[in-house]
């Protein structure tokens, strides 16, 4: 018998495609209960195109190698105390937040993958759903290795699970991903998917790889571009998957415009905090918000959306909102955290003089205008010895749940606030994007637990806000949270830095 | 037109990668960043198996690429003997 | 003459993450432990999911099975991804020189039609069981509670793919890389009597709710009976048959198994262990499981290996059964 020669496309769809099978013994929607709610329609799942053909055993193989390498360089950079390369103390509140705010979002991805790996008709999806949750299990194991050495040496990493679920800015990460993952299998993939994987990942990734590549971080430095190997995968799947939906059924359209509409404003929502930490956080800095919104959104998007204008898919919502943004909201927030350092669990802190005027030449028609004589007050008031925090709590944003800071974008002297009226209780709301997302699907958004609120209704424990930072956030009061100067990070660095 | 591109890690390996991927497609751009070797070209790039093979000096296979990839940017096409980026439009 | 290197000695200020601390003490930790202790949100999950209104997100109450705290299910073995996926590669290297070497030596052209024959109609078609069985840890790992016990059943999900797509391909060496073996396995399992009270129970297991109960079913259950017949006595005979070159397209399976073996093991034992409620109720389950497998497997199980096999591998079960406390 001669041997037929198979192709890797051939090869693939005999080893995985035809596993599955039409149920005779029980009702296969029992099985796979999920699949028409939300409305979309699937006419054929064996349309399914797999563009990485990665059997089980050739995954286990080039992922091994993979960790070998990361694995030995966690080792080299502990056993070297690598911790000191970094350029400067401050650096490291930007991977505090990282720990805290993003690692949990990569288990929820782990989570929600294998939940549609699962739920999910067609055994092509599956696999590849099922992969990439296997792949941020990875993504938060490695993560939590690689900020291991950093908490032995710094404060404010030691408590990350726990502050995750209840630290004030750290629902907004963490509400965004359990809006995701108690969506529908179908929401869930075009917000996950495409949404954050696609279109929004390098505005997570570059910031904090590019700024520990910058700023010294070995550890950080090499786990990102291990990582993003796998975001290849990733963002191949999520392009995959809002073609598929587009292709299977034109009543899928409007649905999908929709869930991006509101996906891309709750990312972009979701990426303030990032942006105040490529800004302000990085000593080394890679490059502005502002420049990296340009490359990675309107360059990049743009060239993603026209591919998809064939579809009949529109730019989100929005985006002209995001584009006026962008020359403001690393301002707005980081103005936000400085003045609440008492209640972060990481350090704050006055930009220098020389990153004062790097802000002023990357925001020409902003900074100077709005924002130096904000900084230039609390130099003022530092310099009397009255640094200055803030003792009453910030209103939130009911659907983003971040501070309400933003400002109108064609006034930057107003803050934005929306609001609406739904079973007799007033919500509030930082933009016209979160309020119309909430009146979309109020019955979900009137569940949020709102940190704030839920302090104010005795829900944190308390009474006083230091009690609940300590107790109930298990903040390290003195050490996690205030201004770098004087805080015992940067005095140990300073310590090491003449002995070592 | 759209830039389709592909970034990889700046180790041994991916040289020679990245001198197929010249060879292949002369008028793509590569720019060399920290620790990253990014290559951009207009509409479409192509990696193929045996131009890898011929500069590498062993056999090698298109999956292999995992291993040293960062990111890419396009509709991926991939099969035993190339892997492709192009944008439709 | 011993050459000391110095390095400078830092004090670091704490050895591990609080929550570690807080279970195992001021210690450093393992990767295993500071991987996966706590690092599930257990408090304060914003909304309910759309498609189980009644649930949370993160809910301990898709089980019947109560447990104190979720993470006394520690894996003996101890993976996490990075040592998952290295120890996976290891086992997919002599896997890969064993196929390799099986098609390099056309092997298969020293099997006789009668054994290739025997391959299609009882082997192949498990590549659609082990299909059932990734579709059941998927749904253990997305609907279960804390990260050691989720994390173990996505590593045993993924393995079931790999293993399918091993059986798959024996399959295409059987024929050649026609397709016309796994097409014949297909129809054997959609329509040979041999094989629907085996395609009954997967059906059945993937409309069962409490995901315990399918881990139960599916690695408690199926997996002994199976594993057993398949991987232990047919490996036998076909060794007796002159088809000892068939068991090495099947090692893979072999040393698999007797890896998750352990970690199913201490599962079982640690739930059993935690109180009478679940005990009792994880006999319910078995018995109630084991019934419907040991009556789908007599007829396959006696064409392909003779009367006592299935009794064989039942005794295995019922040893495991033991060794976890279970029907005492």
């Amino acid at each position: 018998m001669t041997v037929k020669k198979l192709n890797i496309k051939d090869k693939y769809r005999l080893l995985t495609r035809d596993l599955d099978w039409d149920y005779s013994y029980h009702e296969r929607k029992e099985a796979f209960p999920f699949e028409e709610f939300e409305g979309i329609k699937i006419t054929d799942w064996s349309k399914w195109e797999d563009p990485f053909r990665l059997t089980m055993d050739s995954y286990w193989k080039y992922q091994a190698e993979k960790e070998k390498k990361l694995y030995a360089i966690f080792d080299a950079f502990s056993q070297n105390n690598g911790h000191l390369n970094v350029s400067d103390p401050r650096y490291v509140n930007a991977i505090k937040i990282f720990l805290t705010g993003v690692s949990p979002l990569e288990y929820q991805a782990y989570q929600g993958f294998a939940h549609v790996g699962r739920q999910l008709g067609g055994v092509g999806a599956r696999v590849a759903c099922q992969m990439q949750s296997l792949d941020e299990l990875r993504h938060v194991q490695t993560q939590i290795h690689a900020m291991s050495h950093y908490n032995k040496f710094f404060d404010g990493f030691q408590e990350f699970s726990h502050m995750h679920d209840r630290v004030w800015y750290l629902s907004v990460p963490k509400s965004f991903f359990n809006d995701a993952r108690s969506a529908g299998p179908f929401e869930y993939m075009i917000a996950i998917g495409f949404s954050f994987e696609y279109v929004l990942t390098n505005l997570l990734f570059v910031p904090f790889m590019s700024g520990a590549a910058h700023n010294g971080d070995m550890a950080t430095v090499t786990f990102g571009f291990s990582a993003q190997s796998d975001e290849a995968r990733h963002m191949t799947l999520g392009l995959e998957v809002i073609k598929f939906l587009l292709e299977q059924h034109e009543d899928n359209l409007p649905i999908v415009q929709k869930w991006l509409d509101k996906w891309f404003w709750r990312g972009s929502r979701l990426l303030t905090i990032v942006a105040m930490m490529m800004d302000y956080m990085l000593p080394n800095k890679v490059m502005s918000w502002k420049e990296a919104w340009e490359v990675y959104f309107e360059d990049a998007g743009g060239a993603l959306f026209k591919d998809l204008a064939r579809y009949g898919i529109r730019m989100p919502k929005y985006s002209e909102t995001i584009k006026k943004e962008k020359e403001h909201i690393s301002h707005q927030a980081w103005w936000t955290f400085y003045t609440h350092g008492h209640a972060t669990g990481f350090h704050t802190w006055i930009p220098s003089d020389e990153e004062l005027d790097w802000l002023s030449e990357k925001y020409p028609d902003t900074f100077d205008k709005y924002y130096r004589p904000r900084w230039e007050l609390a130099k003022q008031m530092e310099a009397e010895g009255k640094r200055f925090y803030t003792k009453a709590l910030p209103q939130l944003c009911t659907t983003c749940q971040i501070p309400m800071l933003f400002t109108e974008m064609d006034d930057p002297t107003q803050i934005s606030y929306r609001d609406t009226v739904y079973e007799g209780e007033r919500y509030h709301f930082c933009s016209d994007g979160c309020k119309d997302i909430f009146e979309e699907e109020p019955e979900k958004y009137v569940q949020s637990w709102l940190p704030v609120h839920q302090i104010y209704q005795g829900n944190c424990g308390g009474p006083g806000v230091e009690d609940i930072l300590s107790d109930f956030y298990r903040m390290n009061l003195g050490n996690d949270n205030l201004d770098i100067k004087g805080s015992p990070d940067e005095l140990r660095w300073k310590a090491w830095k003449n002995t070592a | 037109m759209s830039k389709v591109y592909i970034a990889l890690q700046d180790n041994d390996e991916s040289r020679y990668i990245v001198a197929a991927i010249e060879a292949d497609n002369p008028d793509a751009t590569v720019i060399y960043m920290p620790a990253m070797i990014r290559i951009e070209n207009e509409c479409n790039l192509t990696i193929n198996r045996e131009s890898v093979e011929e500069q590498m000096g062993r056999d090698w296979d298109v999956q292999e690429l995992h291993i040293n990839l960062i990111t890419l940017g396009g509709n991926v096409e991939e099969d035993d003997d190339s892997l492709s980026l192009h944008w439709n439009e | 003459m011993t050459l000391e290197i110095k390095t400078a000695t830092l004090d670091s200020v704490r050895n591990t993450f609080a929550h570690i601390e807080r279970r195992f003490g001021d210690k450093p930790a393992t990767r295993y432990q500071e991987a996966t202790y706590d690092v599930q949100s257990e408090n304060y999950l914003h909304y309910r999911p759309l498609w189980q209104p009644d649930k949370e997100l993160n809910d301990p109450s898709r089980t019947a099975i109560i447990m104190e705290d979720w993470y006394a299910f520690r894996d003996p073995r101890q993976l996490y991804y990075g040592t998952y996926v290295q120890q996976r590669a290891k086992m997919q290297e002599v896997a890969e020189n064993n196929y390799s070497f099986f098609e390099k030596r056309s092997l298969v052209n020293h099997l006789d039609d009668s054994i290739k024959d025997k391959l299609v109609r009882y082997l192949i078609p498990l590549r659609h069981m082990e299909h059932t069985a990734n579709l059941n840890n998927m749904f253990a790992s997305s609907y279960g509670y804390g990260t050691a016990i989720t994390q173990a059943c996505l590593f045993n999900g993924m393995d079931r793919l790999g293993i399918a797509q091993y059986l798959s391909r024996i399959g295409l060496i059987l024929d050649a890389n026609s397709g016309e073996a796994l097409a014949k396995a297909k129809q054997l399992w959609m329509a040979d009597e041999n094989w629907q009270g085996l395609r009954a129970c997967a059906e059945e297991m993937t409309i069962t709710e409490d995901w315990f109960e399918v881990l139960v079913a599916q690695d408690v259950v199926a997996d002994s009976l199976i594993y057993d017949l398949y991987y232990n006595q047919f490996d036998a005979w076909l060794q007796d048959n002159n088809a000892q070159d068939v068991g090495m397209l099947m090692e893979f399976m072999q040393v698999w198994a007797k890896e998750s073996n352990r970690w199913v093991d201490a599962v079982l034992k640690t739930a059993a262990a935690e109180s009478d409620e679940n005990k009792a109720l994880l006999e319910q389950w078995i018995t109630k499981w084991k019934a419907k497998f040991m009556q789908s497997l007599e007829a396959l199980s006696g064409e392909m290996l003779g009367g006592e096999s299935l009794r064989a591998a039942e005794a295995v079960l019922n040893k495991r059964l033991a060794k976890a406390g279970l029907y005492k």
